[in-house]
């Protein structure tokens, strides 16, 4: 596997030691020649009276950590945001009168750092006070109480009086939006602009404004919902305080439920499983989905379901939409792109809408859970889809701006998703009604809708949904189950994965003049050479579904002999995806992206933590329960194979046209408005 | 009873000015980066200045701030800005005394000149397009080299290091080490802590000391051919970052050796020959053709240029004379300095033994002809002009040099009439001036009562001005407005698919520096035109900004030889830095790439 790129903070490479004994300082030659010197250098110091020994290019505050220090910061963010901007981490070097950053000021040899020095505690005291002026302290009724950077700094530093007269910041926001940002919360930390310009290459979030009244704002003044901004809401999980939030839908989630002629239903993501207990102190362990189902249902929803059931609908669809474009090679561009991630599809249309054709026909699961919600299921429990008032558990911020999409109404009654709520909301749901859900027992999912396969269960990591569509393609393709685990080559926290999977029945080589002397299906498709001459002359049987025929099978192994994927996480892994694409330097078959670094895991509505990357730990839950889980293919969870034979009839049908894929051009971004 | 006391300056005052001081030094070297900001920050101090007497000043001016505070905090009213502007021009009429009615011309002047800056912050709650530069010197560089990271480098003892990182933006390291105007410097923030750090200097000792030579990093050849008409540095510029991206330049030069105004503008005592060739001979090493002796217009047309090359970049300079327009100016004796220049600077050096001499003039290439005069064994070298000395365009570093060497300055004097003898030239009739009105910005002379006095001379050289010899070209159909082709902002001419022009013949007489930057935006649009994306590349690790001691250290400047030693040879006139001051004056840089918003907005640009 070629890991070009990694977008994911693995954890921060401390790997000096303490050195209590470390030798005699060396006399301050501090210039060394080459950079290569200074790469590997290691230095002496001390920091609060412990002799430290640490790479010549450690900041101080990671020295510090070496000394058993714990230098406070606020701005500061491992891998994003180094800016020095807050000067809270301010410590005093012996023998300078003036403070310095300890977040990114290098440690040198000799230095004897005081973190605690009273003029080192009062500056940060003081710049404390400072941003204190101009945050709104609305601690009570803050999203962010109790999980604010701020607060916590302002506790433990025992600021017990505000001493600055207060200027707060105007602003107006549109509060429809599903992202809202309040101004007078902000401290200019600056981690919600570097994110999405340098992870999310997205470029919505700029310094507004000059001088002493610089602020953060959206770029060109405009609104936020006429801009690109793709809502995927790790502005969001990296912001330190209350600044930056979700719209809150829980109360028309709880009305919803109140109301005697709804039936009320949510569907749970994924990915929700590996962190909704975080925010209710819960263990890991403790936190089960299944425990999650007990507290949603004392919440009251009528029905609770498992969008793992309709990740494997979502499969069963793209799988045999992948291997209707490999029959059908010269009528599409390619790559494929998965569709599933509303925040990548909104950065596709905003930033390249000439991909909109590549991007996947198949609904998000969420998409299309919220259609069948409202056709099959309304059905079966004789109700009107106006009657049924559909609620997801998500992940994302996306999800709200997806569930709005003027297309996500199949029955022409509202939208197939009436409401979104993210973790942290469904957390503040449950914390709301005094849900002890650490007593409560496990329940299990509502049926015909509760099942889901270990393939839908890793879509919520990065690598899942290419991971999961492999597995039922190769055996659409087959005939075959491989082995589950056979594409794990695509997991892994890197930013940009590329693997190649040959199919067992490889014929000769491929005979057609699209590509002579490579693998690729179609090596030039969009990017280049003429992507009509492609297929001349194979271009397969028409027709769709599961039961591909055998000429057809044999038609795709030979011209595939090797399957070229890629999976990226954050959008600009995906933009350097996308760049590498167009200038012909990589080529793919299937590209799977998802918004946010590491997957739906550390999505933009997942609970906040500040210290570590969570990606690793919740990730490693969801393959935990794939490994565990009876069905390890979409296209053999039992609820799947009910929903063709009772509903849809096979894959690719008329009926799942009509509710499980969707026309990407029928909703626009502001971009495609003009 | 005391009756009067003698003056005595109290310790208050002389802190009070020091803070004002600051200030000045602050203002001096202020990137504005709001103008709305900076008028309102203006009129508070002028505010402060108040004695309090009259209306307008003290009660308008602090009105006038709060109608400012209410436009940048967003919360002013829609007439916010005809507000201001009433208000300004009340205080500039109404006001008693300068204090008041200087304060309200500002606002006028700031209201009313930026007027869409005004009106985006009263729409949109948002400052429209300033943004605070990050690197101070870096953004004051027209060609945009990495200051602090260059300065970085010598600090670290890395020469050859330091040297490639100039030449990633600006391949004429040598020379700009020399003779470079350094803009940067007062634009450098240690400007507010002491004085701006010597950056020529520092780039000057790099230049000087490298560890060794090296070879810039080329790309695969493209077989693109690309005429540069003119070998001074915007076209050297040009070749040579094209050959870096796979190109093949050919340079057509009209004279008989390469280096434009370099060579033939700017004497060898300030850029020595050597060190000329020494760079000019290292570009070319990049793979770039030379056609020397060749004018393009008439040895060779524009039509057969472009039809044997895939494009074509014209950098013909700026090498034409401007007349004096006064009698007698056809006398023999009478030259252009832009002629002397190019005389002596192709290595043929005329006697002007015993010979007395009028440079009329008062930029740089006045003194260069002044001093030169000398060099050539003028018994007297005087230099006449019209305005003040203050007036002048050239440095004043260069004025003081001149007269150091013995030249003779007289201001307020201007030309009537060159008068002759037997057709040679005998004296310089000149009409005492005074100063006067300030038009432009510019103090303008007028004639003086004093009666006319006559300088006799035997020589007279004017040194007023430099005209670009374009006629072939708008004669083509190029588009030429007062002898300057009409380049658009990327080089590019517009309405000519192919051609591109910059330098001096776009700009008018300019700095090296400004060629530079127009040959490296010629070679990146031509690149472009010619269907490529090749990029150049920072190609070397810039050490770490350590925090260093912000101690109070003066500046080290270049030093100059002894005036007697310069009598009469072409001997460098400037001492570079010593390796302790070069070292301390490469520590004294504040990294702005680190430290300050360069840590936010990002300090390095590592490609263009």
């Amino acid at each position: 596997m070629v890991a070009t790129n990694s977008a994911t903070n693995s954890a921060t490479s401390a790997a000096g030691s303490t050195a209590a004994g470390s030798t005699a300082a060396a006399s301050a030659a501090a210039t060394s020649t080459t950079a290569a010197a200074q790469k590997t250098a290691k230095v002496a110091l001390s920091i609060d009276g412990v002799s430290v020994t640490a790479p010549a290019t450690m900041t101080i505050a990671a020295a510090a950590r070496l000394a058993g220090v714990e230098i406070p910061t606020l701005c500061f963010q491992y891998n994003l945001n180094d800016v020095g901007a807050c000067r809270v981490c301010l410590v005093q070097l012996e023998g300078e009168d003036q403070l310095v950053a300890s977040c990114n000021t290098q440690v040198q040899e000799g230095m004897v750092v005081h973190t605690n020095s009273p003029a080192a505690l009062k500056a940060r005291r003081l710049n404390l006070e400072l941003l204190l002026s101009q945050h709104d302290v609305q601690c009570t009724t803050c999203v962010r109480s109790g999980n604010c950077r701020l607060q916590t700094l302002a506790n433990d530093l025992n600021i017990a009086d505000e001493r600055f007269p207060k200027r707060l910041e105007d602003s107006s926001w549109d509060m429809g939006f599903p992202l809202i940002r309040e101004a007078a919360k902000c401290v200019k930390c600056w981690r919600c602009v570097q994110v999405c310009e340098n992870i999310q290459a997205t470029h919505i979030w700029g310094m507004k404004n000059r001088a002493t009244r610089t602020t953060v704002g959206v770029n060109d003044a405009l609104e936020i919902s006429e801009t690109l901004c793709t809502v995927c809401g790790q502005c969001v999980t990296h912001c330190p305080t209350g600044a930056l939030r979700e719209r809150d839908d829980t109360q028309r989630v709880l009305d919803a439920i109140a109301d005697p002629n709804k039936v009320s239903m949510i569907q749970i993501a994924p990915s929700v499983r590996t962190a909704w207990g975080e925010p209710l102190g819960l263990s890991h362990e403790q936190a089960t989905v299944r425990r999650l189902v007990a507290a949603l249902r004392k919440v009251g929803f009528n029905y609770i379901f498992d969008t793992d059931f309709s990740a494997d609908l979502t499969i069963t669809e793209e799988a045999s939409e992948f291997v209707q474009r490999l029959t059908h090679a010269s009528e599409h561009p390619w790559p494929m792109f998965t569709s599933c991630c509303p925040g990548w599809m909104r950065w596709v249309k905003g930033h390249h809408p000439e991909l909109t054709d590549n991007l996947s026909t198949a609904k998000s699961p969420q998409g299309m859970f919220g259609a069948v919600a409202k056709t099959y299921f309304a059905e079966t429990i004789n109700k009107k889809p106006e009657e049924i008032f559909s609620t997801s558990a998500m992940p994302c911020l996306a999800k709200k701006m997806e569930a709005a999409q003027p297309n996500l109404d199949s029955t022409g009654t509202g939208p197939d998703v009436d409401a979104v709520l993210t973790v942290r909301e469904i957390a503040r749901l449950i914390k709301s009604l005094n849900i002890n859900v650490a007593a409560l027992p496990e329940e299990d999912f509502d049926q015909p809708f509760g099942i889901g396969s270990g393939a839908g269960e890793i879509f919520g990591a990065t690598g899942g949904v290419m991971e999961a569509a492999l597995r039922t393609g190769y055996y659409y393709v087959t005939g075959e189950n491989p082995d589950p685990d056979a594409f794990a080559e695509v997991r892994g926290l890197d930013g940009w994965k590329e693997a190649r999977f040959e199919l067992p029945a490889a014929g000769e080589a491929p005979t057609n003049a699209c590509a002579p002397d490579s693998e690729s299906i179609c090596p030039g498709s969009v990017w280049g050479s003429d992507a009509t001459t492609c297929g001349n002359g194979v271009v397969g049987p028409d027709g769709a579904g599961a039961n591909w025929p055998e000429d057809g099978r044999a038609m795709i192994s030979r011209r595939l002999p090797n399957l070229r994927v890629a999976v990226a996480s954050g959008l600009g892994n995906a933009e350097k995806l996308i760049g590498a694409l167009q200038r012909g330097e990589v080529a793919y078959d299937f590209v799977e992206v998802m918004a946010c670094p590491g997957g739906c895991v550390c999505g933009g509505g997942q609970p906040i933590t500040e210290t570590a990357s969570m990606a690793a730990l919740r990730g490693g839950i969801l393959y935990g329960l794939d490994k565990r889980n009876s069905y390890r293919f979409s296209h053999e969870n039992p609820a799947i194979k009910a929903v063709y034979a009772n509903y849809f009839g096979e894959p690719l049908s008329q009926k799942s046209h009509h509710l499980l894929h969707a026309d990407h051009r029928a909703w626009k971004m502001p971009n495609e408005e003009k | 009873m005391t009756r009067i006391n003698v003056y005595h300056k109290s310790p208050d005052q002389t802190l009070a000015e020091d803070i004002r001081r600051s200030l000045q030094s602050r203002l001096a070297t202020a990137a504005i980066s709001c103008p709305v900001e900076f008028a309102a920050a203006a009129v508070r101090v002028a505010g402060s200045e108040s004695c309090g007497k009259c209306t307008p000043c003290r009660v308008g001016l602090a009105q006038l701030a709060l109608l400012y505070d209410a436009l940048l905090d967003g919360k002013a009213a829609p007439d916010a800005i005809a507000r201001i502007d009433e208000l300004s021009e009340h205080i500039y009429r109404a006001s008693d005394c300068a204090i008041g009615f200087e304060a309200g011309a500002l606002s006028l002047q700031a209201v009313r000149g930026f007027q869409d800056e005004f009106r985006f912050h009263l729409e949109k709650h948002d400052c429209s397009e300033w943004a605070c530069d990050p690197v101070p010197c870096r953004s004051g560089c027209p060609a945009d080299v990495d200051v602090p990271a260059y300065l970085a480098l010598v600090a670290a003892g890395r020469y050859t290091d330091a040297v490639r990182v100039v030449r990633k933006d600006n391949p004429l390291a040598i020379i700009c080490g020399l003779i470079c105007e350094h803009p940067c410097e007062s634009y450098c923030r240690r400007g507010l802590v002491d004085a701006p750090v010597n950056i020529r200097g520092i780039k000057r000792y790099a230049a000087e000391h490298m560890e060794e030579d090296y070879a810039p990093a080329k790309a695969e050849p493209t077989g693109k051919r690309v005429a540069i008409v003119g070998g001074g540095p915007a076209g050297l510029s040009a070749a040579y970052y094209l050959a870096l991206m796979g190109h093949s330049p050919v340079v057509y030069e009209q004279r008989e050796q390469l280096g434009g105004m370099l060579r033939y503008g700017i004497p060898s005592y300030r850029l020595p020959h050597s060190e000329l060739d020494r760079e000019i001979a290292w570009l070319l090493g990049a793979g770039i053709e030379v056609r020397t002796g060749v004018a393009v217009g008439t040895d060779v047309g524009i039509d057969e240029l472009k039809a044997k090359h895939d494009a074509v970049y014209l950098a013909i300079g700026a090498h034409a004379a401007v007349p004096l327009r006064v009698p007698g100016e056809d006398a023999q004796g009478v030259y252009s300095a832009v002629e002397l220049l190019r005389r002596v600077g192709s290595g043929d050096y005329p006697n002007y033994s015993g010979k007395r001499v009028c440079v009329i003039g008062g930029g740089n290439v006045a003194m260069d002809a002044a001093r030169t005069a000398l060099r050539l064994g003028a018994a007297t070298v005087r230099i006449v002009y019209r305005r003040r000395r203050l007036d002048m365009t050239a440095q004043p570093v260069e004025i003081d040099a001149t007269i150091a060497e013995g030249c003779e300055l007289r201001e307020l004097v201007a030309p009537v009439r060159i008068e002759a003898r037997d057709g040679q030239v005998a004296g310089l009739v000149l009409q005492p001036q005074m100063i006067s009105v300030i038009k432009d910005g510019r103090a303008s002379p007028k004639p003086a009562s004093t009666p006319e006095q006559t300088l006799e001379c035997d020589c007279v050289i004017i040194a007023v001005g430099q005209a670009i010899n374009s006629a072939a070209f708008a004669s083509y159909g190029l588009p030429v407005k007062r002898a300057r082709l009409q380049a658009a902002p990327d080089g590019s001419l517009p309405g000519h698919d192919g051609l591109f022009s910059g330098g001096d013949c776009v700009t008018g007489p300019a700095t090296v520096i400004r060629a530079v930057s127009a040959g490296k935006a010629a070679a990146a649009s031509i690149d472009s035109y010619l269907g490529y994306n090749h990029r150049i590349e920072l190609d070397v690790e810039v050490p770490p900004a350590f925090f260093s001691s912000r101690v109070y250290c003066a500046r080290s400047n270049m030093t100059e030889p002894y005036p007697d030693d310069l009598v009469g040879n072409f001997v460098s006139v400037e001492v570079g830095l010593l390796p302790e001051e070069a070292l301390q004056e490469a520590s004294r840089c504040l990294r702005c790439d680190h430290f300050g918003s360069g840590a936010l907005r990002g300090g390095r640009k590592t490609s263009w």
